[in-house]
C-alpha cells in the first residue's frame, strides 16, 4: 500500500480545463483524497464544484468547515476562504488573501505538509501567479513528493515555471501524463496489474 | 520520517506549551482553536517580530503583558466586509424581517464582529426596513482594541466600491453613499447608525451567556475553533437564543457541528440562516 495520504493540487488561470483533464483521468477507485485550490473570482463560488463534477468520475465536494477527509473524493476549496488540511478533516479560514489570492495554494500545500509530513503529494498546474512555490518547497522539505506541469504545455506557464526555479521538483510532466503518474505512485502494483487483465480485485 | 507525522513535532509541543501558559497566566483560552490556521498566524507573527521560535515568544508573552496584547491582536483575524455574502442579507430581509416586525422589541447578538462591518450592515438593513428603532444590537468580540475601531465606524474609502456593490446585491433600497461621509481616504459612517448598538468584549470560549436574543449571528468565527470548541460555542448560542429565534452562521460553516442541530430548521437552502424550533 502507498504511504501517501493526500494529493493536493493548485492552479490559477487556465485551471478549469487543466483540472478537467487531470481529475478526469483518475479512476473511480483512486485510493487517496484529492484537495484542490483554484484561484477565481468570488462570484462563481457555488457554481465551480458542480461544473467540475460534470467532467469527472470521482465525487466532487465544495468543502465546508471541518469536512471529513475521505479517500476517492475531490475536495474543492470554496471562494473567499483558505483551505487548510488537518489530520482527518479540512479547516477553512477567512484570513487575509496571500498574494492577492483566497484560497491561496501555498496555504493548502503548507498546511498539508504540517498535517501529513512526508505523506503529501503536491501538484502545481497552469497559472500566472507566483503562488504555490513556497508551498511546494515546504512539501519537499517535509519529505513529500512534488509534481509540476511542464510550463511549455501549460496554458499559462508562469506559475509552474516559478515553482521549477524556486523549489526542488520531483517530476515535470505534461498535463495528460499527470493522472496516470499519480495512479502509478499511489495504486499498489498488484492491483494495477489485476485491473489491466480485467479481473475484479478488491484492495480491502 | 513517519514517526513525526504520528507523534507531535517540536513546533506542536511548543505551541501547546505556549497556549497552556497563556491560559494559566491570563485566562485567554486558545487551546481548542483549529491548529492549522493558528499555526499559520503564530508563524507569521514570530517572523514579523523577528522572534526565533515559539518558545522564545512564550518567554516574552508570559513575562510581559504588552507582548500578550500584541499577540492577541495578531491572533484575532480582523478581516471582514460590509454585506459579505449578499444573499445572506437578501434572505434576512425577505424571510426574517417580516417575523421581526411582529415583535415590540428585538434583541440581537453579533458575536465576533471584528471591526464592525457586519454590525453597520445590519443596522442599515434594519433602518431601511423601518424596525431599527425597536432593536438593540449587542456587538461583541474577544479583541478589545478592534472593538474600539468598530465603535468609530471609519473604513477605507477604497473599499466602498466593493461594499456598494455588495449592498446593491443585498437588496439595499437607497444610495449607499448616503450612509457615510468621505474624508481624505476614509469613509466615516453616520453616527445615528450606532444609536442602538452596544459594543462589548466577550470571549466565546470562556464567557457565559449574558441575555436571551431573538437573533444571533456568529459568522466566520467558529471556523477558527476545533470541533470540540465549536460544539461548546454552539451550545452557548443555543442557550442564548429565544424560542423561534434566528441563528446565522458563515457561508461555509456547518450546523452539523452543533449538538443542537435538530433543534433548528433551515430558513432556506443556501443562506445559513436557521430558526430555533425546539
Ligand atoms: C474573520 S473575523 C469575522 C468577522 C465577521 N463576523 C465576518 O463574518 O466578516 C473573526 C473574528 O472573530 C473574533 N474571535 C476570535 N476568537 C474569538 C472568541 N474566542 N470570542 C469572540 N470573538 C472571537 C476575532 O477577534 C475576529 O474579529
Amino acid at each position: 500500500m502507498t504511504h501517501f495520504q493526500i494529493v493536493t493540487i493548485g492552479t490559477s488561470l487556465g485551471g478549469f480545463e487543466a483540472l478537467s483533464v487531470l481529475l478526469g483521468g483518475l479512476p473511480k477507485d483512486f485510493p487517496l483524497p484529492v484537495a484542490v485550490v483554484q484561484h477565481r473570482s468570488c462570484e462563481d463560488s457555488a457554481a465551480f464544484a458542480p461544473l467540475l463534477a460534470g467532467q469527472i468520475q470521482l465525487p466532487v465536494i465544495d468543502v465546508e468547515d471541518k469536512e471529513k477527509i475521505r479517500e476517492g473524493h475531490i475536495y474543492v476549496g470554496p471562494s473567499n476562504y483558505h483551505l487548510l488540511v488537518e489530520r482527518g478533516h479540512f479547516a477553512l479560514s477567512a484570513d487575509e488573501p496571500v498574494m492577492y489570492a483566497r484560497p491561496a495554494i501555498d496555504v493548502l500545500f503548507e498546511s498539508a505538509a504540517d498535517a501529513f509530513g512526508g505523506d503529501v503529494i503536491g501538484v502545481l498546474l497552469t497559472g500566472m501567479s507566483r503562488d504555490g512555490s513556497a508551498g511546494l518547497k515546504k512539501i519537499k522539505a517535509s519529505g513529500g513528493f512534488t509534481v509540476v506541469q511542464d510550463p511549455e504545455t501549460a496554458k499559462h506557464g508562469r506559475m509552474p515555471a516559478a515553482a521549477i526555479s524556486a523549489a526542488l521538483v520531483d517530476r515535470v510532466l505534461r498535463l495528460e501524463e499527470i493522472a496516470s503518474f499519480l495512479v502509478e505512485l499511489c495504486v499498489p502494483r498488484g492491483v494495477r496489474h489485476d485491473r489491466r487483465q480485467g479481473q475484479h480485485s478488491s484492495r480491502r | 520520517m513517519r514517526v513525526l507525522t504520528q507523534s507531535q513535532s517540536v513546533e506542536e509541543i511548543e505551541t501547546g506549551l505556549l497556549l497552556e501558559g497563556i491560559f494559566r497566566q491570563y485566562g485567554f483560552d486558545f487551546r481548542n482553536y483549529a491548529p492549522s490556521s493558528l499555526r499559520r498566524r503564530l508563524n507569521n507573527f514570530i517572523l514579523d517580530e523577528h522572534i526565533t521560535s515559539i518558545s522564545a515568544l512564550q518567554d516574552r508573552v508570559l513575562r510581559d503583558r504588552q507582548w500578550l496584547d500584541r499577540l492577541l491582536y495578531a491572533l484575532s483575524v480582523n478581516v471582514s466586509e460590509m454585506f459579505r455574502d449578499p444573499s445572506f442579507y437578501v434572505t434576512f430581509r425577505t424571510q426574517v424581517v417580516p417575523m421581526l416586525r411582529t415583535y415590540p422589541f428585538i434583541r440581537i447578538w453579533l458575536a465576533g464582529v471584528s471591526m464592525g462591518e457586519e454590525v453597520y450592515s445590519l443596522a442599515i438593513l434594519l433602518e431601511e426596513e423601518g424596525i431599527y428603532d425597536r432593536c438593540r444590537i449587542y456587538a461583541t468580540d474577544i479583541n478589545d482594541a478592534i472593538l474600539k475601531k468598530a465603535k468609530e465606524g471609519i473604513y477605507r474609502l477604497d473599499q466602498m466600491r466593493m461594499y456598494t456593490s455588495n449592498y446593491i446585491k443585498a437588496g439595499g433600497t437607497q444610495s449607499f453613499s448616503r450612509y457615510y461621509t468621505a474624508a481624505y481616504d476614509r469613509a466615516i459612517f453616520k453616527t445615528s447608525l450606532r444609536n442602538n448598538i452596544v459594543f462589548a468584549q466577550h470571549n466565546l470560549a470562556t464567557d457565559a451567556s449574558f441575555n436571551e436574543f431573538n437573533v444571533i449571528m456568529c459568522r466566520n468565527v467558529m471556523i477558527y475553533f476545533n470541533n470540540e470548541l465549536q460544539a461548546q460555542v454552539h451550545r452557548l448560542l443555543y442557550e442564548s437564543l429565544a424560542m423561534f429565534g434566528i441563528l446565522g452562521i458563515g457561508a461555509k460553516e456547518a450546523l452539523r457541528l452543533s449538538p443542537h442541530e435538530n433543534s433548528y430548521e433551515e430558513i432556506d437552502k443556501t443562506s445559513k440562516l436557521y430558526r430555533r424550533i425546539a
